[in-house]
């Protein structure tokens, strides 16, 4: 493709998609993954990108999302157009110590509206949903193991079960924290939806919940079980022994209601997580990248319950120690009308998939067009560079 | 709710992960009844805990003993290992041999209470089971007095299990003198007033200090015929209760030291102690029953089998348990008439049931129980052989343990006492927990299979609409399809 700078890409600093610009050293392909980590987010239920990081310096905003502006008053900015949320206290301030960065206006190459098969691709990185059976993690993994002589590097998933995403020929195990921050608000709200035309357990919910409305609150221990989670991911991955590559999923982001509450409350669950696993790498933070995505966005427009519907483009978050961060790559596409993906979705500029082969091949010192065709094959783009500090 | 969803629903535990639904629902059923398996080996591996209540009250015997000797209250320990687990630490205070065994007895209720549940979750022959766990049910143990923790699973196994497409006067005659049931109802230490056991206490002139048995205790008779025969308004009298009573005096449970030289044990750990044995006919509900020691209580169990109060009796409790809680008379009357012709025979009694179009309503006619529902929630995740702590702090969350019953008439089985508010969200709390923990691909069409022909659209839509695999899985363990049968 053919790319010319303009508006957009200046927002995004240096954004060089193609390979022209892919001037890595030789030797570098020599270096071993061996000391590298990589830790990888799922988001379940399409977390919305324009909450996360809010386009306030786009005229169209104010017009889409009127009912929660007043969250990002004050909020930490980026590159001047964009707020960071709030809540991603602890994100911010790696984002300002340049170890953070966005990109916005991503998707993969799904362009459907249901989760399953928008996590399906995510996790398979397969072109079609259900098209593959293993996921791409797995195949990163057996990647870095041909590279480095058939030892595969140790894979974990810090989950009840084996994710998609890590399931394949490649060995890798899982591990359940007695602590996982609850998606209890998610499903009691969804609970409360699937009794609403039924009487008796209808009724019964209302005053269940009643009652428990008069208990604490347990989003605290939430925060505290994301911290938790944090602290273990990293006592996971830390050290010769640790996991190199892991795996967390976090459910709870399908805000199709009263947006401004629930996502505060995810996004301060997620900041608490990336807060401890960052502190909790210590020095191995160096050789430490996090990659945290989702099956897709949400509508730009709030709907009639100030939540946000299923839409296209969302944003990506990337961490590490070796990351040129406190940036935002993007390729800003705007919020008027004619700009939104059939007319309500923010609209995708960057393929996901180009964004995290590219990552993930630069901080493992693999060759990315090479990772993207394993990674995610069938795809057209090439995969995005820059990344990480040479 | 199709044939084939009510035969999976209502009549079993629903659908096993794996399992497709059966073409013929009503020939499924009673095929089920040919390959039920009464002993399956997971049951045969249990060791053998006839001798410990016995133990358990020795103990406890001696410690009351040392402790009036040091002039404390020695009724408070037997109160403490009566309470069972409330109060702060039931067991502070007592020495250690009292409270290992009173780990060990809770140890080996959570591991038999696992038992029970694994194997109904990985039954082929589900109906069979919620027929056991009718029965067991019906004949009620409690695991709350000290040694009944050994026995009240050994009940299920031994007194209803073999029976329950067998002949109903052989369950009642085993479950009313199982060695739980005595324990648990304190027919273990119902004296005769003229038995020689009491002549001779009498010539003593030494009264038992330590509580023991002081006379006639009615409480298993009148329990057998107001909950297990005749029913409350079976037409017996208080005079009744009193001569039945009378008739039960020497059965009693083994190894109590005391009446160890004079004990007949019987073949289920139970045992006759012929001493204690009131001598006398017997007249109860205007028949005479001549003394025949230990015969004399099994002759009367007899007659209150085949009465037609308790054919009556039964028919209804079996009714309400699989066509609604006010069931059709009709079902009733159906049931009635087959105990009555059959003379008792449970095997044409579950035929009938199932032939019954009562029971093929089209709508669910009952709120599931915390146990079934928690049964169907494990056989459809697949999730097999947790372990006993979880299976049993699950129950106990959701609020029905196996044999921990609050009454001798059992769980209640009325939609009034599970429907509630707080008994819904621990399901839903632990619908969620164990969604999470459970393979969650494909559960649109698990949904479809679990409940063919029923799954509503309300359910599919809010199941399509979730947020992940894991979420609507979740949701489908605690839709209405599932909550109700």
């Amino acid at each position: 493709m053919t790319f010319t700078l303009d508006r957009r890409s200046i927002l995004g600093g240096s954004i060089a998609l193609g390979t022209a610009s892919l001037a890595l050293p030789s030797m570098a392909f020599a270096r071993t993954a061996g000391e590298k980590n990589l830790l990888f987010v799922l988001l379940r239920g399409a977390a919305d990108g324009m909450a996360m990081l809010a386009p306030v310096g786009d005229p169209g905003l104010s017009e889409l999302r009127r009912a929660t502006l007043a969250e990002y008053d004050g909020a930490r900015r980026a590159d001047g157009f964009f707020a960071i949320h709030p809540a991603f206290d602890q994100v911010g301030a790696a984002y300002a110590a340049g170890d953070a960065l966005f990109v916005h206006a991503t998707a993969t190459s799904y362009r459907e509206r249901s989760h399953f098969d928008g996590q399906n691709m995510l996790e398979t990185g397969a072109a079609q949903p259900y098209a593959k059976s293993d996921g791409w993690l797995n195949r990163l993994v057996s990647m870095i193991g041909e590279q480095a002589g058939e030892t595969h590097p140790k894979a974990l998933a810090i989950a009840p079960t084996m994710p998609l995403a890590l399931r394949g020929d490649a060995p890798a195990s899982s591990y359940a924290p007695s602590a996982l921050p609850q998606a209890s608000d998610a499903f009691m709200a969804r609970v409360g939806m699937l009794y609403g035309e039924d009487a008796e357990l209808g009724g019964l919910w209302s005053r269940a919940l009643e009652t428990q409305a008069m208990a604490a609150d347990d989003n605290l221990r939430n925060l505290r079980d994301a911290q938790a989670a944090g602290d273990l991911a990293a006592s996971l991955m830390r050290g010769e022994d640790g996991a190199r590559i892991a795996m967390i999923e976090l459910g709870g982001w399908d805000t199709h209601a009263n947006q401004v509450g629930a996502f505060r409350r995810n996004a301060s669950q997620l900041d608490a997580l990336l807060g401890a696993y960052r502190a909790g790498m210590g020095s191995a933070w160096a050789d430490t990248m996090v990659v945290v995505a989702t099956e897709f966005g949400r509508t730009a427009r709030l709907n009639g319950t100030n939540g946000t519907d299923h839409g296209t483009a969302s944003a990506t978050l990337l961490m590490g120690g070796a990351l040129r961060g406190g940036r935002v790559m993007a390729d800003w596409p705007g919020l008027g009308e004619s700009d939104l993906y059939e007319g309500r979705d923010l609209r995708p500029t960057m393929a996901l998939e180009s964004v995290v082969a590219g990552a993930v091949a630069e901080h493992l010192a693999l060759d990315p067009e090479r990772a993207l065709a394993r990674l995610f094959p069938g795809r057209s783009g090439a995969p995005v560079s820059g990344f990480v500090r040479s | 709710m199709s044939k084939a969803s009510i035969a999976l629903n209502r009549f079993g535990y629903g659908l096993k992960r794996e399992q497709s639904a059966p073409d013929d629902p009503a020939r499924y059923l009673l095929a089920q009844m040919d390959a039920f398996d009464p002993f399956p080996s997971a049951i045969a591996g249990r060791s053998d805990n006839a001798a410990k209540p016995g133990e358990i009250l020795q103990m406890l015997r001696r410690l009351r003993q040392q402790r009036q000797m040091q002039a404390s209250e020695g009724e408070a320990d037997m109160a403490a290992m009566t309470e069972g687990m409330r109060g702060s630490d039931p067991l502070n205070g007592l020495p250690p041999e009292v409270r290992q065994s009173y780990m060990a007895a809770g140890q080996t209720l959570r591991r038999d209470v696992a038992l029970r549940t694994n194997i109904a979750i990985a039954s082929e022959t589900p109906m069979m089971e919620r027929m056991v766990h009718f029965w067991s049910n019906h004949f009620s143990v409690s695991a709350q007095k000290p040694g009944t923790h050994y026995q009240v699973a050994d009940h299920e196994f031994q007194a209803i299990r073999p029976f329950v497409l067998g002949r109903f006067s052989d369950m009642l005659k085993a479950a009313v003198l199982h060695p739980a049931m005595l324990l648990y109802l304190d027919q273990f230490q119902s004296v005769g007033p003229n038995s020689r056991f009491m002549q001779m206490r009498a010539r003593r002139r030494q009264g038992d200090q330590g509580g023991g048995p002081r006379g006639l205790n009615e409480n298993l008779a009148r329990e057998i015929l107001e909950l297990h025969t005749l029913g409350v308004d079976g037409g017996y009298s208080q005079s009744d209760v009193t001569e039945f009573a009378r008739a039960l005096t020497g059965w009693s449970i083994q190894g109590l030291g005391r009446f160890e030289r004079f004990t007949q044990g019987q073949a289920n750990g139970a045992a006759f102690v012929e001493v204690a044995h009131e001598p006398g006919n017997r007249t109860i509900m205007g028949r005479s029953y001549r003394d025949s020691g230990a015969r004399q209580a099994l002759d009367v169990l007899d007659d209150l089998a085949s009465h037609p109060a308790t054919a009556r009796f039964v028919a209804t409790k079996l009714a309400r348990h699989f066509g609604g809680d006010d069931p059709p008379a009709s079902l009733i009357n159906r049931l009635e008439a087959d105990f009555l012709k059959t003379g008792g025979d449970l095997a044409s009694l579950t035929r009938t049931l199932i032939a019954a179009p009562e029971v093929w309503a089209a709508e669910p006619v009952k709120f599931k129980q915390p146990f079934e529902w928690l049964v169907s929630v494990l056989r459809l995740t697949g999730i097999e052989n947790l372990d006993a702590r979880r299976i049993a702090s699950a129950l106990n969350e959701i609020g029905q343990l196996p044999w921990r019953a609050p009454s001798p008439a059992g769980y209640d089985d009325l939609a009034g006492s599970w429907a509630g508010p707080d008994g819904l969200f621990r399901r839903v709390e632990l619908a969620e927990r164990i969604a999470r923990n459970a393979p969650a691909d494909d559960v649109m069409w698990r949904a479809q299979s679990a409940f063919p022909g029923m799954l509503s659209d309300n359910t599919r839509t809010w199941l399509s609409r979730a947020e992940s695999g894991t979420q609507a899985l979740g949701l489908l363990l605690v839709s209405p399809e599932m909550m109700r049968r």
